[in-house]
């Protein structure tokens, strides 16, 4: 008698565990995402809401659908889209690069260190944390402006006559990208480079392995899963991303996030908005299922 | 006569801060030879090893191997491969590519090293796990793919970190005869580390017994087993009954011990290392020991009675221990021949414990 209402209890519990995070999903992903893809099908029109309904009712449990695909074929239609995407894709991918040959170093060295001074470093690399991401951003507007901080250093040491144009160009969306993403690649490749067993190196060294050789043939691929985790923790964000681009970026440096935020807050074009949303979510999700896939495969691997 | 051996190692010391982990250690070793350094966990065995792979660097000495100073030689220059603990496989490689690895960094020809690989795992019996992972196989299996992993780029010198630590008995026994057979077919230096004592009895040509980062003493296992030098050593290598007493010099081959522990004096053959008068310390091993419930024994040999505390009954062979008038305990032990039904002694007899003068060894510390 006892056993089986411990045993209910114990579902109980088990189900009220995983119920938050389920709710939490439906409630802000879900949810959201389907209204979202119901608006996506939607027209545009003055008013408030300001898009045409996609479902009418007709009476009893049936229901006219009024849905368009127009908004889709617009995307494919006018280059500016398809722009947008390959440079935000273009963007991330080579921050996630600058990310990683900069954090990778970094990580390295942090698990190299004794113990005392590794946390004093990890806390370092958290620190940036403890100020709001968009100050931060703003910061970097007052080092690079044309009167900015760097400027002002490089004409006083000499160096430049003319102030150096940084703000504005892609130069300074690499940098504000690559600055504030690197703590999400660094620990990732922290974890993994810490966990890495070093009599591994010891036995490459005395096969004869130079410590380059031994460094591409047994340290790369034993990171190889907190590389995988670092660059999608940095390119998935990235993507997306819309205040750097907006406030370090120039007029021609297109990004999605930023033609996304367009689309609704300037032109009103709701449906179209979502649409894009809806693409992004595409090129988004597509390589978590990869990550996850690969994740799976790492998994059997250490049964 | 060859002058120079073929391993030197040379006033070797290394510290840790404070801490002396090998204090001035010199030792020659012999090509051919299966050499054990055996002594318990912080000896300094395991620093020495990793001295002589190149892992760490003397504080001072040197390291000569084939006549070719090694001392500053980073350890992928070095003639030696090393036979992990732990095995250090490369977890993301199979054990086709483990094994090539070492081939591989010498940019040898594929060909060639495909060949070399498969003779490799069909001398460890592992042809048929080529593609596997390390993860795939099982402990023993895993120490064959280091072994031949090691071996495969032919080094001057072996060495051997307790290789057979991780392993089960029954595999350990088995494994221990595999590395012999190996050592001798390749005739490749083996310099094994171990904290076994039957590990290193069984397997080596000599061993170095080491304590507090030095050699106790140097010699083949029947040398270190029957005649011991120190206390140490005689009591680190199998059981041993230990006593004190004053050494009685009458000439060349003959002496007697007086000892009160006994609470009688014995004589004794070997005496190498005691002056006349000196106060020594006596081992005789228990199995040379034996036990008879006879009263008379002959001249020849030295007894000493006694009464049984306690047999501990170990199948093959059984343990007395028995007390003597001093209330000093000795062991005994005696092989079963016969059936334990029919064996006479039993607790509270009484006993002598009778051995041959031969067997008693005067050690030197």
């Amino acid at each position: 008698m006892t056993g089986l209402m411990s045993k209910t209890a114990n579902k109980l519990g088990r189900l009220s565990v995983l119920l938050i995070p389920f709710l939490w999903m439906t409630v802000f992903f879900l949810l959201p995402f389907l209204i979202l893809l119901k608006i996506s099908f939607s027209q545009t029109r003055t008013g408030i809401p300001p898009y045409t309904e996609v479902f009418e009712w007709a009476g009893g449990l049936l229901f006219k659908i009024h849905g368009t695909m127009e908004n889709f074929y617009f995307l494919i239609s006018d280059s500016l889209y398809f722009a947008a995407y390959t440079n935000s894709i273009k963007i991330a991918a080579i921050s996630t690069l600058i990310c990683l040959l900069i954090g990778y170093p970094m990580a390295l060295g942090i698990s190299r260190a004794s113990p005392k001074v590794r946390n004093i470093l990890l806390l370092l690399v958290i620190l940036p944390f403890w100020t709001s991401f968009l100050i931060r951003v703003y910061a970097w507007i007052g080092l690079l402006k044309n009167e900015g901080l760097i400027n002002h250093l490089l004409m006083a040491l000499g160096i430049i006559d003319q102030p150096l144009v940084m703000l504005h160009t892609p130069f300074a969306v690499y940098l504000g990208i690559s600055y504030s993403y690197l703590p999400f690649m660094v620990l990732p490749l922290y974890a993994s480079l810490e966990k890495m067993d070093y009599s591994l190196l010891e036995a490459a060294a005395d096969l004869g392995a130079k410590p380059m050789q031994a460094f591409l043939s047994v340290t790369i691929p034993q990171s190889m899963p907190g590389i995988i985790a670092g660059s999608m923790l940095v390119f998935i964000p990235a993507i997306g991303e819309f205040v750097i681009p907006d406030l370090l970026g120039g007029a021609n440096t297109l990004m999605i996030g930023k033609v996304l935020w367009n689309e609704f807050f300037l032109n009103r074009d709701w449906p179209l908005a979502s649409a894009v949303a809806v693409i992004m979510l595409v090129i988004l999700v597509l390589p978590l299922v990869l990550w996850q896939r690969h994740q799976q495969v790492l998994e059997e691997r250490d049964q | 006569m060859d002058t120079q051996p073929f391993i030197r190692i040379e006033n070797v010391t290394k510290t840790f801060g404070e801490e002396v982990a090998v204090n001035n250690l010199s030792l020659d070793i012999g090509k051919n030879e299966l050499f054990s350094l055996l002594g318990a966990s912080g000896c300094g065995k395991t620093t020495l090893l990793r001295m002589i792979a190149g892992f760490e660097k003397p504080t001072s000495g040197r390291i000569i191997i084939d006549g070719v100073d090694l001392t500053n030689i980073p350890p992928f220059e070095r003639p030696v491969n090393t036979v992990f603990q732990s095995y250090a496989l490369f977890p993301h490689m199979t054990v086709e590519q483990n094994v090539a690895f070492g081939l591989k960094q010498e940019k040898t020809p594929k060909s060639e090293i495909e060949d070399r690989v498969a003779s490799m795992l069909k001398m460890v019996e592992l042809e048929g796990m080529r593609k596997r992972k390390p993860h795939q196989m099982s402990g023993g299996q895993r120490q064959r793919v280091a072994l031949a992993r090691a071996l495969i780029k032919l080094p001057k010198v072996l060495l051997l970190d307790e290789p057979l630590a991780a392993l089960d008995k029954k595999l350990r026994e088995r494994t221990q005869f595999e590395l012999v057979n190996i050592q001798e077919l390749t005739g490749i230096t083996f310099i094994m580390v171990t904290h076994d004592q039957e590990e290193a009895m069984t397997m080596s040509s000599r061993i170095g017994v080491m304590n507090a980062g030095m050699l106790q003493q140097v010699g083949t296992p029947s040398q270190i087993y029957e005649y011991p030098h120190s206390r140490y050593v005689a009591d680190f290598i199998g059981e041993a009954n230990i006593f004190e007493g004053i050494l009685q010099k009458e000439d060349e081959s003959n002496a007697y011990i007086e000892c009160r522990e006994l609470g009688q004096d014995f004589s004794i053959k070997r005496h190498d290392f005691a002056e006349n008068n000196a106060p020594v310390a006596v081992m005789i091993r228990p199995e040379k020991m034996r036990i008879t419930l006879e009263e008379e024994i002959s001249d020849e040999l030295n007894s000493v009675a006694g009464t049984v505390k306690d047999i501990a009954y170990l199948g093959d062979m059984s343990i007395y221990h028995v007390e003597l008038e001093s209330g000093r305990v000795l062991q005994a032990s005696q092989l079963n021949f016969q059936h334990t039904a029919e064996r006479k002694i039993t607790w509270g007899d009484e006993v002598l414990l009778y051995w041959h003068p031969d067997n008693a060894v005067v050690l030197a510390q």
